[in-house]
């Protein structure tokens, strides 16, 4: 077999060298976003960032100054609401997929779940107006934190079942073979053991609904003052950026980049906790 | 008793035979039974993987189970603490009992058969989130034991009978998974005993572990048989002659021949224990 084989080598390196600076265009085109994104807001946001920010309510309009205290605090309330629901049902469904039940109700369960996950968020919030909204007439904090809880559902769901999937049968039998019933080993060996995975799943939930908009427009619906009651609307960072960024004062579009600074920056440390979660030894990872 | 450590493994039945230790030939059958298995019979959905198995386990003694892989090896030993029940789609017929109770007695309940007999895994398995301190006390704590004295009496007590104490008494507070591969062995053995079950399992525990640690699960068994009755299932037919009193030979889910190690391995009644034992198939 004949081959010009300098010919051929060349080439191969002009191939290796073209396909290398692809890679690295993509990756730059992949990270790039993320950098816009955090240079604009940094850029037209920070500017606004004060002390009064974190502690002021937002100023009547025509006014300079002001702050989203209400939005951070009533973001916060939300996701204490949205966690109390859609945490426990979650981790408990996601244990169930995984541990208990039959074969096939498991695949309808778990497909049941991803269509759920790829439903618009929107639809949760036209749901729970109609479902609670309408019924209890008038917009309230507990239908914001349904409408997030209800959302974090699959997700928590999915991703506890996969974490559980994960943990090595070994240990299962090992702490049933000491005569451990089938409920402690789960909780203490078999959701201890995944753990880390659990509590990562939940922390990304958190953050995902964080940002949520469309599903409090109808729900929560945005207070500029306190909240003194779980059956008032309340305000939500989301909201409140949305709020300023429609509108037509400059003032509030610089506190309308200053908010997304904030809840970028909020994403951002959440995902920088899982990263610490997720690091150390393997075993207990999962 | 250090000697002992590098002499278990050359020691055979032979020698073993001469210096008395190993039970005499003519006791076919054990005198006193800590296992009674009568027509036991095992399906995973359609295929029947145990065959009308009738044998008795000998109190205080080691009963080594051999045969080409696939025979059922396991599966009959996880019969005898309830443990192939995990597995979807087992049936079972036929009597197991344990001194004397019936451990398939519809009002029996698995948990407690287990924590009377107790088992170990081919593959060692310490909790990769507890020390080596919580791995040991672990199925006290979760059977309900709360008095921390008692908790700490029985972690040095079952850590000393694995001869295991002296390697970790000041690491009690690292993570069990932090320990070589035949120390973790010898963890969950003292994981086992810390329960104190009457009898212990054991599923082919050095298949995974180099000689000098095969070498101390051995001696170690040696030692257990003194409190405690220990069925081990063994793919090394050398270690089913160091180790074990009777022997029991499987072929295709069923039992061929039982007996004292010392006539299974020196004067077979069956042709297929001989052309196993030799080497000519499995
Ligand atoms: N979980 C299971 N499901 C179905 N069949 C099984 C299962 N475990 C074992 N078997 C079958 O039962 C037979 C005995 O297996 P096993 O007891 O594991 O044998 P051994 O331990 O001697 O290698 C084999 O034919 C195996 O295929
Ligand atoms: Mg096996």
């Amino acid at each position: 077999m004949k081959t010009k084989r300098s010919g051929n080598y060349t080439w191969r390196k002009i191939k290796s060298a073209l396909a290398s600076a692809i890679a690295f265009i993509s990756a730059v085109l992949v990270i790039a976003p993320l950098g816009l994104v955090f240079f604009h807001l940094v850029v037209n946001g920070a500017s606004s960032l004060n002390w009064d920010f974190f502690t002021k309510l937002p100023a009547p309009v025509g006014a300079v100054g002001g702050g989203m205290a209400n939005a951070i605090v009533g973001s916060l309330e939300l996701l204490a609401l949205a966690g109390a629901i859609g945490i426990p049902i979650g981790v408990l469904g996601g244990v169930y997929l995984a541990e208990y039940g039959s074969a096939r109700i498991n695949s309808v369960l778990r497909f049941l779940a991803d269509v759920l996950n790829g439903v618009p968020s929107i639809t949760w919030g036209v749901v729970v107006y109609g479902m609670v909204v309408l019924r209890f007439k008038g917009f309230s904090t507990y239908a914001g934190g349904l409408a997030l809880g209800l959302i974090m559902i699959p997700l928590i769901l999915r991703t506890t079942e996969e974490v559980i999937l994960l943990v090595p049968n070994g240990y299962r039998e090992a702490a049933l073979a000491l005569g451990v019933s089938r409920w402690k080993t789960i909780v203490h060996i078999v959701m201890k053991t995944a753990s880390k995975g659990i509590i990562t799943g939940i922390l990304l939930a958190l953050a995902r609904v964080g940002g949520e908009t469309a599903p409090l427009l109808f729900t929560a619906f945005g207070n500029r003052f306190w909240n003194h009651s779980l059956s008032q609307p309340i305000a939500a960072l989301p909201l409140q950026i949305f709020t300023y960024a429609i509108s037509p004062y400059d003032d509030w579009h610089r506190q309308a980049w200053a908010g997304a600074l904030v809840l970028v920056t909020g994403v951002f440390c959440v995902n920088i906790l899982v990263r610490i979660l997720t690091r150390g030894h393997t075993a207990s990872v999962v | 008793m250090d000697h002992l450590v590098m002499e278990t493994p050359e020691r055979t039945v032979m020698e073993r035979m001469e210096q008395g230790t190993a039970p005499p030939p003519e006791a076919e059958t054990p005198a006193a039974c800590t296992f009674e298995v009568k027509n036991l019979s095992i399906w995973y959905g359609e295929k029947r993987a145990i065959d009308n198995v009738t044998l008795g386990v000998a109190s205080n003694a080691v009963t080594a189970i051999i045969g080409p892989s696939g025979c059922g090896k396991s599966t009959f030993l996880r019969a005898l603490n309830r443990m192939h029940e995990l597995t979807p789609r087992t049936r079972m017929e036929g009597t197991v009992l344990l001194n004397g109770d019936d451990l398939y007695s519809s009002t029996t309940d698995p948990a407690i058969v287990r924590r009377r007999v107790g088992m170990i895994f081919q593959k060692s398995n310490p909790f990769p989130t507890m020390t080596i301190g919580e791995n040991v006390v672990i199925g006290l704590r979760l059977n309900g034991v709360r008095n921390q004295k008692f908790l700490n009496e029985r972690l040095e007590k079952s850590l000393r009978m694995a001869a295991l104490w002296d390697e970790v008494k000041d690491d009690l507070h690292k993570p069990g998974t932090s320990l070589s591969g035949g120390q973790q062995q010898r963890l969950c053995i003292a994981r086992a005993l810390a329960v104190e079950p009457e009898v212990i399992l054991m599923d082919e525990p050095c298949s995974a572990l180099d000689p000098i640690a095969t070498a101390k699960i051995e001696e170690l068994i040696h030692e257990l048989k003194a409190k405690y009755t220990i069925v081990t299932v063994t793919h090394n037919m050398q270690q089913a002659g160091r180790i074990s009193d009777y022997t029991a030979f499987m072929y295709l889910g069923r039992l061929i021949e039982f007996g004292p190690t010392t006539k299974i391995f020196t004067n077979p009644t069956e042709k297929q224990t001989e052309d196993y034992i030799t080497g000519r198939f499995g």
